[in-house]
């Protein structure tokens, strides 16, 4: 069996992106096709008083104008099903399909254009007229959540989605007993996903009936079912197929309004539709995270060991949920991260604002949760006068104690427990790669100079691999081509290269011999999709263990052509051979036998079709761990900041292709970067966000992003058969605690304290004018 | 309102009637189905859309069809044919992992390969500033300034 | 996101261009690189387009070491990349770099910038430091317009309907001038949160014998710093004389974005405007002492 796990083999899908062949959703062109444009609400919050489009239809071009009406008189309803939840909404909490009475976020979706061309579309949106009469608006979740505020939506009791409760341990005494109690109020942000590629839906019906939905989502059957449950269409009438996907991020982790509405709209008027969404729309229209704001206090020993966190978080929810709340979820449960901490409580309100819905973006939830402890570690370091590493060390959960079990819940039921991994050694080798210890004196030297250098160290710990289960079929054709069929989703990552791999090292091929068929629900009608950095752990695992199957049956039929025993046998170059000679039988060759032939028997023991079908299953999270160190150079009259050297360590157990893990680890420190310094969606005071141009929302680019230099622990997680970790989102999460953490050093002779991200420059600025003021720094 | 405009597209001459107001981007990829230029944001900013007129890097979607009459473009589409080699920019991206969703790639690749015509030898920060006008979500940029770089020597000894 | 509808001409001619722009609500379609994205975000709905890319009249240049005469459909790169400006003003190549992207660089014409007048943008900035002389032409004639008189505002240039801008004429400083053009913005090729732009001669003794200091990015369009530069006239490089300069920033006018506020932006002014003197006066003094 030779190897093909731990190499870093070409990506099967570069060819085609390279030569700019692939088919992203805006480049299918269906025959007579119309185009969408919506008309969607400028205000934040408003009721619709007249919707008139007798001019828009008019339009030459216009085929037809949908609004909710049309809609609820054909479904029945334009509420949207909860999606990703295992249950039905039992409030009023998600997004209409369209929105005729009320508008609750400035974007929302409330009329659709079909036309000739997106052109027309546009301009016919231009001239549907509306009046609205405005009602409050309601922007801060904590202004949403206090006595006597006005509604985000009239039809809601008040603005308080859901109030959490999470803790364990016994917190009072934690704190009566501690040595120091420190406090820390923080306000977090992390805008959007922004993947190159935008949304999009093509819904095409049928003369038969049936329906395929073409969507740019990293959720093909959550779509599935929420069409299904809307259309009343049977299962087996409908197909959503996702094409190349320009990157997820997040914000395709969730079942849209539109991937609604266009099917509707494309089934009630028997034609075909297509709605790419633009920036703009983007900007408006899809998940973002947004303000969390923190509120902390740490009870520790006297020598810093940590005795119990308390505090509470309110997160700004938006206008509506569109699948089940998980954020704020994953933000408060994951504090403690990779440290002992024996008590702990976490309040937790959930806000309706009028604002886009918040949903989840590379880390979800996580990388705020890691900002939140790092800050505390390094307030109470700063405090009791000890090394920021050092606090580190005194608390991070040793190895001897692994697997480790927090007296917390996943959201599956399960138990939270960190199934391998050594956090202090990942400390240690991080700070020895920075030159840790030897920073002081290069500091010292910079700032005889007027440089403000710093350096900073932030750790830790994701929950990847997110179950119940992932799906896969590996077939062998007889042409002794081999496919997988997978409910996993392809947005970039190059999953197909990696589970290849996986099956290619089973039936002794080469990954390039092996294609993957992603995201078809008519092709593998059962799966979750991509999220949680799931896919390597769940898909792959399923894939490793079909694969074998294969191998077996492959083993076993050879042994019956080849007359010699199966523990002779090899997988070899698409072969099974007697181990030692050159006699054998291609993999092709079997598949034909058991294809079958009408009236041949197959022999004894074995069933149709060489090929096999799994959904390995899992509760439990495979822990990735991380050490990040930042050191940034801080321009103090600029208020400007560069990073000048990024060394990240993870543990993302056995990486399948070492070169993808390294791309996955680098886009997310890229996009931490943007979390840390760049990235925020700003809103005036009455809804309108001003930050929807790439121009206004800030990506970083290459002159912004350092080179990174990484450093990989391969500690192979016992909870799966690969020994797998999930890899997606580990790089993102500790960025802005490791990079906000170095800026604080950097300005340590201006004693600044930073408790936000992004550090936008403006508010970097304003902390250094007021240190400044105080007569810092001191001559 | 219609206005015939004829654009030469990787060699091949194509004339059509357009509307004024069709940006190059949607004549490219929707007139003539050359779909690997790529709108990121239709608004000048992300570099997705990036295409060579008459030899040089322009935004595609920050230029109407009818501007290009009578030039010559270049495409994505145009570097290598699906069986050949990829061109050593290409394959220096798949070396070095240099793309992972693709969506930005086409526009990456154009912008680097005008800059790779002006200079075969680039320091790392000329290939930074080059593509600063491109966005990419994926990578963390470092990949693609080492395809660069592996380019630009592949390049200089096939010339030598 | 896409424009709306418009009929599109392009002329061969200026005369053409110029009866092209007297039907009604014409536009004049340059380089396109502000104007295409405000017409996809439906911003502008223009009737017309005249695309003057077309004109050779307005594609000359001259430069002499007494003068730059540029066309206003020059490209910028073009600018960027000539030797001949790079030699008698080399603050243009320097300056030009920092516009955009190499992309709209290629694509963005000199007399496009001028006339959008994006406060933050580099090339109002270089006119006002220079001294331009803006040569206008209408169906009428030929007219001519200093730099200050141009300049009104945000995109709010000193034409009138059916004028269009053909050139852009500026003296040249004398060889051995020092320069300087510095720029801060959140991530490179943004537009500017504030810029600094120096012309600066000196005389035998090292002491400033001419001086010109023009601030962008700080209100509604860039400033040429009068006061600062007649103060300083004999002063001697120097950290001082640097303070000197930059406390003249308090005074101008700024207005605040939502990437940094008027009291932000006046710092980053005060602090590009030192750098960008000590730079100009070293660069200066360095060709002194090599002549």
């Amino acid at each position: 069996m030779a190897r093909q796990i731990g190499l870093s083999v070409e990506r099967l899908e570069d060819p085609t992106l390279l030569r700019g062949g692939a088919k992203y959703l805006d480049d299918l062109s269906l025959p007579g096709q119309l185009h969408v444009a919506f008309l969607r609400s400028s205000h934040a919050h408003a009721r619709i008083l007249r919707l008139d489009v007798s001019q828009a239809r008019a339009l030459a071009g216009v085929h037809a104008i949908i609004t909710m009406e049309d809609l609820e008189a054909y479904l029945g309803t334009v509420r949207m099903p909860l999606s990703a939840s295992p249950t039905k909404a039992v409030a009023p909490i998600t997004p209409y399909i369209l929105s005729g009475r009320e508008v609750a976020f400035v974007g929302e979706a409330i009329a659709m254009v079909l036309a000739q061309t997106r052109h027309i579309a546009e301009d016919a949106v231009d001239l549907i007229e509306i009046d609205y009469e405005p009602l409050p608006v309601i922007m801060s979740a904590k202004e949403a959540i206090a006595d006597g505020a006005p509604k985000v939506r009239m039809e809601a009791a008040n603005n308080v989605l859901n109030r959490m409760h999470v803790a364990y341990g016994d917190v009072n005494e934690a704190f009566s007993g501690a040595a120091y109690v420190f406090r820390e109020d923080i306000l977090q942000h992390r805008g959007c996903g922004h993947p190159m590629e935008t949304r999009g839906v093509i819904a095409e019906p049928r003369m038969d009936g049936s329906l395929n939905v073409w969507s740019s989502t990293q959720m093909p059957h959550d779509i599935q079912t929420n069409i299904v449950e809307i259309l009343g269409i049977d299962d087996n009438a409908l197909r959503i197929i996702t094409p190349e996907v320009g990157g997820g991020f997040g914000p395709k982790y969730c079942a849209y309004p539109e991937e609604l509405s266009i099917p509707a709209a494309a089934r009630m008027l028997g034609r075909t539709l297509k709605w790419v969404e633009d920036r703009r729309e983007h900007c408006l229209t899809a998940v973002q995270e947004r303000d969390q704001f923190w509120s902390l206090e740490i009870a520790v020993e006297a020598d810093g060991r940590i005795r119990g966190i308390r505090g509470e978080l309110i997160h700004d929810q938006g206008a509506y949920a569109l699948k089940a709340v998980n954020l704020p979820y994953n933000s408060a449960t994951a504090v403690p991260g990779p440290y002992m901490v024996p008590a702990f409580e976490m309040k937790v309100a959930i806000a309706f604002t009028n604002r886009v819905p918040a949903s989840s973006v590379r880390g979800a939830g996580y990388p705020q949760a890691a900002f939140a402890m790092e800050r505390l570690m390094d307030l109470v370091a700063k405090e009791l006068g000890l090394d920021r590493a050092e606090i580190r060390r005194r608390n991070l959960i040793p190895p001897e104690k692994m697997p480790y079990t927090k007296p917390l819940k996943a959201r599956s039921g399960a138990p939270v427990t960190y199934d391998s991994g050594d956090y202090i050694a990942s400390q240690e080798q991080v700070l020895a790669a920075a030159g840790w210890n030897d920073f002081r004196a290069r500091q010292a030297e910079a700032l005889k100079q007027g440089r403000y250098i710093g350096i900073g160290l932030a750790h830790a710990v994701k929950g990847t691999g997110r179950g119940p289960f992932e799906s896969g079929t590996v077939r062998v054709n007889p042409s002794g081509q081999v496919s997988i069929f997978t409910g996993a989703a392809a947005m970039g990552q190059g999953i197909r290269t990696t589970l290849a791999q996986i099956c290619a090292e089973q039936l002794g091929l080469t990954a390039d011999k092996i294609s993957v068929v992603c995201g078809d629900t008519g092709l593998a009608p059962l799966g979750l999709g991509g999220f949680a950095s799931r896919q390597l752990v769940t898909a792959g695992s399923t894939v490793l263990l079909a694969s074998r199957e294969v191998a077996k049956k492959a083993k076993k039929l050879a042994s019956h052509m080849l007359e010699a025993a199966e523990e002779d046998l090899e997988l070899v170059d698409g072969k099974v051979k007697v181990k030692g000679s050159d006699v054998g039988v291609t993999l092709g060759e079997l598949a034909r036998v058991l294809k079958g032939a009408p009236g041949y028997a197959f022999p004894p023991g074995l069933d149709p079709a060489l090929e096999s079908d799994v959904k390995w299953q899992t509760e439990a999270l495979a822990y990735s761990n991380t050490s990040h160190v930042a050191e940034v150079e801080v321009d103090v009259d600029l208020a400007s900041v560069k990073i000048t050297r990024y060394i990240a360590l993870q543990d993302v157990g056995v990486r399948v292709n070492p070169m993808i893990v390294e791309g996955q680890i680098r886009g997310g420190i890229a996009h931490g970067i943007g979390n840390a310094l760049f990235e925020q969606m700003i809103y005036d005071e009455t809804g309108q966000p001003l930050t929807t141009t790439f121009a206004d929302y800030l990506l970083p680019t290459a002159t912004e992003v350092p080179n990174f230099e990484t450093i990989y622990r391969e500690t192979p997680s016992p909870l799966n058969p690969l020994g797998a970790k999930g890899v997606g989102e580990v790089g993102t999460i500790p960025v802005t605690a490791a990079i906000i953490s170095a800026i604080e050093d950097a300005l340590a002779p201006f004693e600044i304290r930073i408790a936000q991200t992004p550090l936008l420059p403006e508010t970097l600025f304003n902390l250094i004018e007021d240190s400044r003021a105080r007569g810092l720094p001191h001559a | 309102m219609m206005k015939q405009i004829s654009i030469n597209v990787n060699g091949v001459t194509h004339t059509r009637s357009v509307e004024p107001r069709v940006s190059l981007g949607d004549f490219l990829r929707h007139e003539i189905g050359l779909t690997g230029t790529h709108f990121g944001c239709e608004h000048g900013v992300c570099g997705a859309c990036t295409i060579l007129v008459n030899g040089v890097s322009m935004r595609s979607c920050l230029m109407f069809a009818v501007q290009a009459d009578g030039c010559k473009v270049e495409t994505v589409e145009g570097l290598s044919h699906a069986g050949a080699p990829l061109h050593p920019l290409q394959q220096a991206f798949r070396d070095q992992h240099a793309l992972q969703c693709g969506f930005c790639t086409p526009g990456m690749l154009m912008t680097l390969i005008e800059l790779l015509s002006e200079t075969n030898n680039p320091t790392e920060e000329e290939v930074r500033d080059a593509i600063s006008g491109n966005i990419c979500r994926c990578t963390g940029y470092q990949p693609i300034v080492e395809a660069a770089m592996q380019a630009a020597k592949a390049m200089r000894e096939e010339k030598v | 996101m896409k424009a709306p509808p418009f009929d599109y001409h392009r002329p061969a001619s200026l005369r053409d261009a110029l009866l092209l722009l007297k039907q009604p609500d014409a536009r004049i379609l340059a380089g396109g690189q502000s104007l295409v994205p405000m017409l996809n975000f439906r911003l502008l709905a223009p009737q017309h387009l005249v695309d003057l890319s077309q004109i050779d009249q307005l594609q000359t240049c001259v430069i002499t070491s007494e003068k730059i005469r540029i066309g206003a459909m020059k490209s910028q790169r073009e600018l960027e990349n000539s030797a001949e400006l790079a030699r008698v003003a080399p603050i243009f190549p320097e300056a030009i770099r920092q516009i955009g992207h190499r992309q709209t660089r290629n694509r963005g014409t000199i007399g496009g910038s001028l006339c959008h007048l994006d406060p933050s943008a580099e090339l109002p900035t270089l006119a006002l430091l220079h001294d331009a002389i803006f040569e206008i032409a209408s169906t009428e004639g030929v007219r001519h317009a200093s730099a200050q008189d141009f300049i009104l505002g945000a995109m709010n240039p000193a034409l009138e309907e059916g004028e269009i801008l053909t050139h852009v004429e500026m003296p040249v400083w004398r060889p051995g001038h020092g320069f300087a053009f510095l720029e801060h913005a959140r991530r490179a090729g943004d537009f500017a949160l504030a810029s600094a732009g120096i012309l600066v001669a000196v005389d035998s003794d090292g002491r400033i014998a001419r001086l010109a200091i023009c601030i962008g990015g700080l209100g509604d369009r860039p400033i040429r710093l009068a006061a600062a530069e007649s103060e300083l006239i004999g002063a001697m490089p120097g950290k001082d004389m640097f303070d000197r300069a930059a406390a003249h920033i308090a005074a101008l006018p700024a207005e605040g974005s939502i990437h940094a506020s008027a009291a932000y932006k006046r710092r980053i002014a005060e602090t590009l405007l030192k750098r960008a003197l000590e730079t100009a006066c070293a660069r200066a003094a360095h060709m002194v002492s090599v002549a």
